[in-house]
């Protein structure tokens, strides 16, 4: 018996015709299992070579994999498009109820195809698509309304997923996320920008579908050995107890936390936007994506005053990670930590991607010290490290747009300092924003080289790490090829698609006998070769929408500030990246 | 004495919906079609979830609606489902005020809780636990 063949099927939907059908689609998912693997095919077939990202050509792809569904921690949707951001391969993940909710319609993935001509919102379940007129809900200030508007106009609580974008994704910003049930996110690349273009507000995915399985008992068994992994791992534990913010005071104390644009890799702050700090003066809940018993979404509860109407208040419950609390704390000098959650909430209500948008902020706070802008083009604004109601009239100005200047910084950072100078100081890689670690050379070199510029590409931070607490100097090509061999692998969890905070507990031979209950029989060489193949393939389309890995700028502000590793240059960055090209 | 499935508190809930995948997994499939518990937010993430189940009510209405006796009330609270006999008329899953009674469309049967506690196995945060009934003690007027 082979995995279930609902898995196969592909639900093609055209928003310029408004029609859909479903193709079975085997070979898609038998060469790449699902996720990463199932997209990146579908993408090289959907998206003709030089495609305008904001362009009805540019499709949307969302995949899933063969154990969403039937397996704790299989829990993330891969989506796939070309990036209004950098130009080539977007690729995002997201969880909460997005990867259940596709496979339980009854799909593997989903392709979006074409534009609307009028504003529109897409409900899919097992019967197909409804294609909804969305002109009331564009426009409309916050994300989160909006979620609540079509959380009760559509049936099926419980068992689906509303992914929708905020104004900024409407208005083009090249790094507009796509919230999913409120606290997750398809935040980078821009997606929610693709959304935009196409005139996509939302997509609402629902469904209860049963999954059939080989052997009944030998699923259950699998079920539990990889259940008891997660809820009784020391790892899954610590994302659970304080969240990924949990990193935020070891990076400060090692000199990895960028701070006011990485003038510094420590923050005097940190112990008051901290995990510690957040879970004892704010943490209010915390919840889980579907299907992961570990629950490391951690809500903040701040409660504020009307000013000017006493006994009015407010009570707003903040998602927060690592990301987030780099971006919009230490990077942009916020060491309050109201401030700092309601710099979050902002960023939520407009749709932003968090990362980006703390980048762009902060490479402009320092243009502007600098003499590269002035206050003409920040349209009256004096930005300043530390000051959250500034940043904060500053994210509705990126959304707005008043001023040149604002235009340009909604294309992204990299694209603003073109224009006004400060690329030394421009915390970009390949066009997209920095994540929030600067753990030494191989963090930075993992951020180039990562098919997605996220620390999560290939965990470079880690290697770093590992390096510093035994000593070691890695050369740049041992450096690239740890990177590449980790990056490997994890087009496999991704193709599966299992979140990577539980790669501990999927290693080789789990997968196997997880892939092995869902009906899918396999090795560890071949998942090794197909991890391979997708990531050759990734990088194919990249380089097919002009990706040049030798082209790249090095922002000098990373080799300047020191770092927990200590000095590095260019030269190792360049030999590292030449490395990992050859070697792909 | 009897069992059944106690919902002992939503706050603790994250909303992992693993009990729900449990109720499934029992019969042997993957999914969260044909759960009999559901977990759903209140109103919103922000808000926390309700988690639905059949709380074995000590004098059950979807029993007594039943025009076929497919539903008869089991002794010391709950229901007992007789597949067989079901005519899928719906008036169970009308009459139960938390929604409890589940439904399977393809057969167009009811789909309710057996108290059996294979679910409880899989909160790891306590929401849930399979509790002996307590009979009510009378009280004098």
């Amino acid at each position: 018996m082979s995995v279930d063949p609902t898995l196969h099927r592909v639900l093609y939907i055209d928003l310029a015709r408004r029609r859909f059908e479903v193709r079975e689609r085997p070979d898609v998912f038998h060469d790449g299992l699902g996720g990463t693997g199932a997209a990146i095919r579908l993408l090289e077939e959907e998206c003709p070579a030089g495609a305008d990202p904001m362009g009805p050509d540019n499709p949307i792809v969302m995949a899933v994999g063969p154990l969403v569904g039937l397996f704790p921690l299989a829990s993330k949707t891969v989506a796939m498009f070309k990036s209004p951001l950098t130009g080539n391969l977007g690729e995002s993940h997201a969880g909460g109820r997005s990867a259940v909710a596709i496979r339980s319609a009854g799909y593997g993935a989903l392709v979006i195809r074409g534009a609307s001509a009028s504003p529109v919102y897409l409900s899919v379940d097992g019967h197909g698509v409804r294609f909804r007129d969305a002109s009331a809900l564009w426009g409309m200030r916050s994300a989160a309304t909006v979620g609540t508007v079509i959380r009760a106009r559509e049936a099926g609580a419980g068992a689906r997923s509303i992914m929708r974008i905020g104004r900024a994704g409407e208005r083009g910003v090249r790094y507009a996320c796509v919230v999913t049930e409120t606290y997750r996110h398809f935040g980078r690349l821009g997606l929610g920008a693709v959304f935009g273009a196409k005139k996509l507000k939302a997509l609402v995915v629902g469904g209860r579908r049963t999954f059939d399985v080989p052997d009944r008992k030998a699923y259950r068994d699998a079920y539990d050995a990889v259940y008891h992994a997660a809820v009784d791992s020391p790892l899954m534990k610590k994302y659970h107890d304080l969240g990924t913010a949990i990193n935020v005071l070891p990076l400060h104390a090692s000199g990895g936390l960028p701070t006011r644009n990485l003038q510094s890799g420590q923050f005097e702050g940190a112990e008051a936007i901290s995990a510690e700090a957040l879970a004892k003066g704010y943490l209010g809940r915390r919840i889980a994506c579907t299907h992961c018993p570990v629950a490391c979404i951690h809500l903040a509860t701040l409660r504020l005053p009307y000013p000017n109407d006493p006994y009015f208040f407010k009570t707003l419950m903040i998602g927060y990670d690592h990301e987030p609390v780099y971006a919009m704390g230490s990077l942009l000098g916020i060491a309050d930590p109201t401030g700092l959650l309601r710099l979050l909430d902002e960023a939520e209500i407009h749709g932003f991607d968090v990362m980006s948008a703390g980048v762009a902020l902060a490479w402009a706070t320092e243009a502007l010290a600098r003499g590269l802008i002035s206050t003409a083009d920040t349209d009256g604004l004096t930005l300043a490290f530390g000051d959250a109601d500034t940043y904060i009239a500053a994210m509705g100005r990126i959304v707005r747009q008043p001023t040149d200047f604002y235009r340009a910084l909604a294309r992204g950072t990299a694209h603003a300092a073109a224009v006004y100078g400060g690329a030394d100081f421009a915390l970009t890689f390949g066009g997209n924003e920095m994540p929030g670690y600067h753990t030494g050379p191989i963090g930075h070199l993992g951020y180039f080289v990562g098919a997605r510029h996220s620390h999560l590409d290939n965990a470079g931070y880690s290697v770093d790490q590992k390096a510093a607490a035994k000593g070691e100097h890695l050369t740049p090509e041992q450096a690239a090829d740890t990177l590449l061999e980790e990056e490997r692998w994890r087009q496999v969890l991704t193709s599966l698609v299992v979140c990577l905070f539980a790669r501990g507990v999927y290693d080789s031979a789990t997968v196997i006998r997880a892939l092995a209950a869902a009906g899918v029989e396999t090795t560890a060489e071949a998942l090794s070769a197909m991890g391979a193949e997708t990531l050759r393939r990734k990088f194919a389309f990249k380089r097919r929408e002009g990706f040049d890995a030798a082209a790249m700028p090095i922002p000098r502000r990373i080799v300047e500030t020191p770092s927990p590793a200590g000095p590095f240059d260019e030269e190792y960055i360049r030999r590292g990246i030449a490395h990992y090209m050859a070697r792909l | 004495m009897v069992k059944r499935l106690s919902v002992i508190d939503t706050e603790r809930c994250v909303g992992c919906q693993s009990c729900m995948f449990a109720c499934v997994r029992r019969s042997g499939h993957g999914g969260l079609g044909g759960a009999c518990i559901n977990v759903r937010s209140a109103g919103g993430i922000r808000r926390g979830f309700l988690v639905v189940v059949c709380r074995a009510c000590p004098d059950p209405p979807c029993a007594k609606v039943c025009p076929v006796a497919a539903l008869s009330a089991r002794p010391g609270g709950g229901v007992r489902l007789k597949n067989e006999l079901c005519i899928g008329c719906g008036n169970c899953a009308r009459a139960c005020p938390f929604g409890a009674i589940f439904w399977d469309d393809a057969a167009d049967k009811p789909l309710v809780c057996v108290y059996c506690g294979y679910c409880a196995g899989y909160c790891p945060y306590h929401v849930i636990a399979l509790e002996d009934v307590e009979p009510e003690v009378p009280v004098e007027r």
